[in-house]
């Protein structure tokens, strides 16, 4: 056995299931005496300090068992349910997830610090544990721990196997019996005990089928791969755990083991006992975890990359083949692109994950912030089942907790303050995600005082973020937050209000191709939006050719193409804006943008692309037409090129780059804003 | 041509004295070499993107199979005027490291020599002055048939970190020192 892969296996799976563990204690505050939820929570330490026994995580081993006792009376009732068990267990779970980290990652040895933390938290867990024990009921299982204490050392060199011989064992001409009689010649067995637990009743039981299982207790010298080798024959098909000496959790992991069968005992047995509903649920549940693989992300991008090329490769085919004009050439491959388009899509499917895991884990976040602030806060989510790239996900958590403390701590007011303004005491946390035109939109909503412009301007006048006569709309002077070294809060505290977040925020959004804007209404609330593009892999593009060049614009910000006559040619070019449909457009001169040489083309094109709010026009030679198009990025060469955001390959092998939208708005926004906004108070009075 | 260059450069990499074979190509009527170790591939000039707003040694971007690399253009990049492109020049594809990865930078050169066996004994420290390029652009110069070839320094010559610098501040010819103190 490959013991760093099974490590690895349980690094992950500790996480998950603490994660888990986290989001059921969290529910358990609304639901305190759910024993599903408190069945959920239990497991999941349970399982987390049997996997660890198998490495000989003694550290982990040792405290999850604190924990596993508490939640163990938690279980039975004998503990109450409360806001301060279920933060203590929090607390907890946080330390499980520290010590797998020092001590199963990176193979150290925890610091001072932490084992501080430990022993305040075993301080009170056990306080919580005794408190109970003047109870009559507890002092003799509290025995019971002692005496379980008593037996581990008498049983400090003895391994612990226990055996499910797959079904066919029999079958294949093996006998266990000869495996265990084999056994006994590599050491002392101890203690046997075979159950034929799992044997269904006789009118159904498979007479060649092995439903037999063993729990041995085995003294020996020799090592594991020793003892796992007399296994060897009949490793396919059956489950056996080999669970080293000196290990105080023997039984915890027959327990595992039993529970393990036990779910399975149900599916083949509780039929006829008509326990269909159990059955169900555990099938489905079953289902649901079989519906999932654990695949290396490097794998998928190499598929994904893959399947770029392929569309590449494809669109050329496509080209020569109605070069061709061979019409049985030209059905084929119109077959063959339909099934890539399907083979990209299902592809690009693989990395899309559910944003519901990332919103959920702020549930934690805002229970803890929430008590630190002394403010009561509930957190909303919807649009969990909104989808997105992998990539984009995991780079979005940090910008969002940002933001959601942010909310917290200067958004939502004190419960005084919110009682004195007609408000429910009770502050609302919204996250919200949906899909918008060819974007995801994640929205961060509080229901808070809002933002002050006044203050807002004020401060940023004082920054000399602006000047003083500047004109600014409020949606504009709200969004000056983002601004490099802006913040409000009047005094700091440890969560926010050092003025290095909103930037920041900003910086990582746009790094993810996104933008991010902010609505207010004063007393209302406070909404900040981030638009992100639904994948970073591929988009459908719109080509167009400026001198002799193609470029490729994002299709989904195109809205639409108008020709640039030749009498507003003239006048555009001196303006800086075309009037559309009596709609100011300010115009980008890609030709000039780009100090591209060369003769201006007999015929210009504007191409209108819009991102959030703003709109512009790009004046371009030539419109070619809408193309599918692979993003290459163009790597860490042209890392900062303005107005570049990329590059993709076409049918042609010619490579083109791809227009980033966003930053030649902006540009043609601030350069023209002034004009824009003088000439737009000039067509109101006129029309 | 270029895959008849290729191929000798392939076949000689697999022995031991890779170490002293180097590639001679002209540029600017100058002959220079270069390790054959970093060396991928020579393929002919041809279909190359512009990127717009870059210094003039980034030529642009070429499809190299599906990936997109970007083309330098060498004579540039020493401060001269840009190669003209004729019949015989190549894109030399080599690899180089920057922040731990490896991209794949091609180089336009005039035409492509031969491939020589230096000898490590018959290469000088590269001279303080008076070469007409940048002292550390130069690994050493190599004595071939009583001349010398000038043998360059590709992890200094293709620095993606430099010219990404380079490129953003829009500063054609910046020394090393003001490069690395931005």
């Amino acid at each position: 056995m490959n013991l760093d892969k099974a490590l690895q296996t349980f690094i992950i799976e500790s996480h998950d299931l603490l994660q888990d563990m986290e989001s059921s204690l969290l529910r358990l505050e609304s639901a305190p005496n759910d024993p599903d939820i408190l069945g959920a929570i239990f497991r999941a330490a349970h399982t987390i300090k049997g996997s660890a026994g198998m490495f000989g995580l003694d550290l982990i081993v040792n405290f999850t068992h604190v924990v596993e006792s508490v939640l163990d009376k938690l279980r039975d009732g004998k503990i109450v349910v409360n806001g301060e068990v279920v933060e203590l267990l929090l607390k907890s779970g946080d330390y499980i997830g520290n010590l797998v980290t020092v001590v199963a990652v990176n193979g150290e040895i925890p610091t001072a610090e932490m084992i501080a933390v430990e022993s305040e938290l075993s301080l009170r867990l056990s306080s919580l544990f005794n408190h109970d024990n003047n109870s009559l009921s507890s002092a003799s299982e509290q025995d019971g721990v002692r005496s379980a204490e008593l037996d581990d050392s008498a049983q400090m060199d003895v391994w612990h196997l226990s055996l499910l011989f797959g079904s066919s064992v029999l079958r294949d001409g093996m006998d266990p019996l000869s495996f265990v009689r084999y056994l006994g010649t590599l050491g002392e067995i101890v203690n046997i005990t075979m159950s034929a637990d799992t044997m269904p009743k006789s009118e159904y039981m498979d007479p060649e089928a092995c439903y037999l299982e063993f729990e041995i207790d085995f003294r020996s010298e020799a090592d594991e791969e020793t003892i796992a080798g007399v296994f060897d024959f009949v490793r396919e098909g059956s489950v056996i755990n080999i669970v080293p000496p000196r290990k105080k959790i023997n039984e915890d992991i027959s327990i595992i083991n039993h529970a393990y069968e036990s779910d399975q005992r149900f599916d083949d047995v509780q039929v006829m006992d008509g326990g269909l509903e159990k059955r169900h649920q555990t099938k489905d549940r079953k289902v649901q975890e079989n519906r999932y693989i654990r695949v290396h992300a490097d794998k998928l991008d190499s598929l994904i990359n893959l399947v770029g090329e392929l569309v590449i490769a494809g669109a050329s085919t496509n080209l020569l083949a109605a070069r061709s004009g061979n019409p049985l050439l030209l059905e084929s491959t119109s077959v063959v692109s339909s099934l890539v388009e399907d083979i990209r899509d299902s592809a690009l499917q693989l990395r899309m994950v559910p944003i519901g895991e990332t919103f959920n884990r702020f549930q934690r976040v805002v229970h803890d912030v929430s008590q630190e602030l002394g403010k009561d806060i509930e957190l909303v989510i919807s649009g969990a089942e909104t989808e997105l790239d992998k990539t984009v996900i995991d780079k979005i958590g940090d910008p969002l907790m940002h933001l959601v403390r942010n909310a917290m701590d200067h958004g939502i007011e004190s419960a005084e303050l919110r009682i004195a303004s007609g408000k429910p005491a009770k502050g609302m946390l919204y996250l919200n995600a949906y899909h918008d035109a060819g974007n995801i939109v994640i929205e961060v909503a509080d229901d808070g005082s809002g933002l002050n412009c006044e203050r807002l301007l004020k401060k940023a006048i004082e920054r000399g973020l602006v000047t003083v006569n500047a004109n600014l709309s409020d949606h504009e002077i709200y969004n000056l937050i983002f601004e490099p070294g802006f913040s409000t809060a009047e005094k700091l505290s440890n969560l926010s209000g050092r003025g290095v977040g909103m930037d920041v925020v900003r910086r990582n959004i746009e790094a993810l191709r996104g933008t991010v804007e902010l609505d207010s209404e004063p007393g209302v609330g406070t909404t900040v939006r981030i638009r992100l593009p639904l994948t970073l892999a591929i988009i459908d593009g719109f080509l167009v050719g400026v001198n002799h060049a193609t470029y490729v614009i994002p299709l989904d910000m195109v809205t639409e193409c108008v020709e640039l006559d030749v009498r507003e040619r003239q006048a555009g070019r001196q303006r800086g804006y075309l009037n559309l449909r009596g709609v100011v457009l300010p115009l980008v001169w890609l030709r000039e943008q780009f100090d591209m040489m060369g003769e201006e083309a007999r015929r210009e094109n504007v191409v209108v692309v819009h991102y959030g709010v703003h709109q512009a026009g790009l004046v371009v030679d030539d419109l070619m037409g809408e193309f599918q198009t692979v993003i290459k990025p163009l790597g860490h060469l042209f890392g900062n090129v303005k107005g570049i955001s990329g590059s993709t390959i076409l049918g042609s092998g010619e490579v083109v780059l791809i227009l980033d939208v966003p930053s030649l708005i902006q540009h043609a926004v601030e350069r023209e804003n002034i004009t824009v906004v003088t000439e737009q108070n000039r067509f109101l009075t006129t029309t | 041509m270029g895959a008849l260059v290729k191929s000798g450069a392939v076949q000689s990499m697999d022995n031991a004295e890779e170490q002293q074979q180097y590639l001679t190509f002209l540029l600017g009527g100058e002959m220079f070499s270069i390790g054959i170790l970093n060396i991928k591939e020579i393929i002919e000039y041809g279909s190359l993107t512009a990127v717009p707003m870059m210094p003039d040694f980034i030529r642009g971007v070429i499809n190299l199979r599906g990936a997109v690399v970007p083309v330098i253009d060498l004579a540039a990049r020493f401060g001269r005027n840009q190669s003209s492109i004729t019949r015989r020049s190549c894109i030399v594809i080599i690899e180089v490291e920057a922040k731990g990865d490896r991209h794949d930078v091609g180089m336009v050169v005039d035409s492509v020599s031969e491939v020589l066996e230096i000898l490590a004994s018959e290469i000088e420290p590269p001279p303080n002055f008076g070469a007409k390029i940048r002292a550390d652009f130069i690994a050493g110069m190599g004595k071939v048939n009583g001349k010398f070839v000038i043998i360059l320094n590709v992890d200094r010559v293709l620095s993606i970190e430099e010219m990404a610098i380079i490129s953003n501040g829009g500063i054609q010819n910046i020394d090393p020192e003001r490069a690395l103190a931005t």
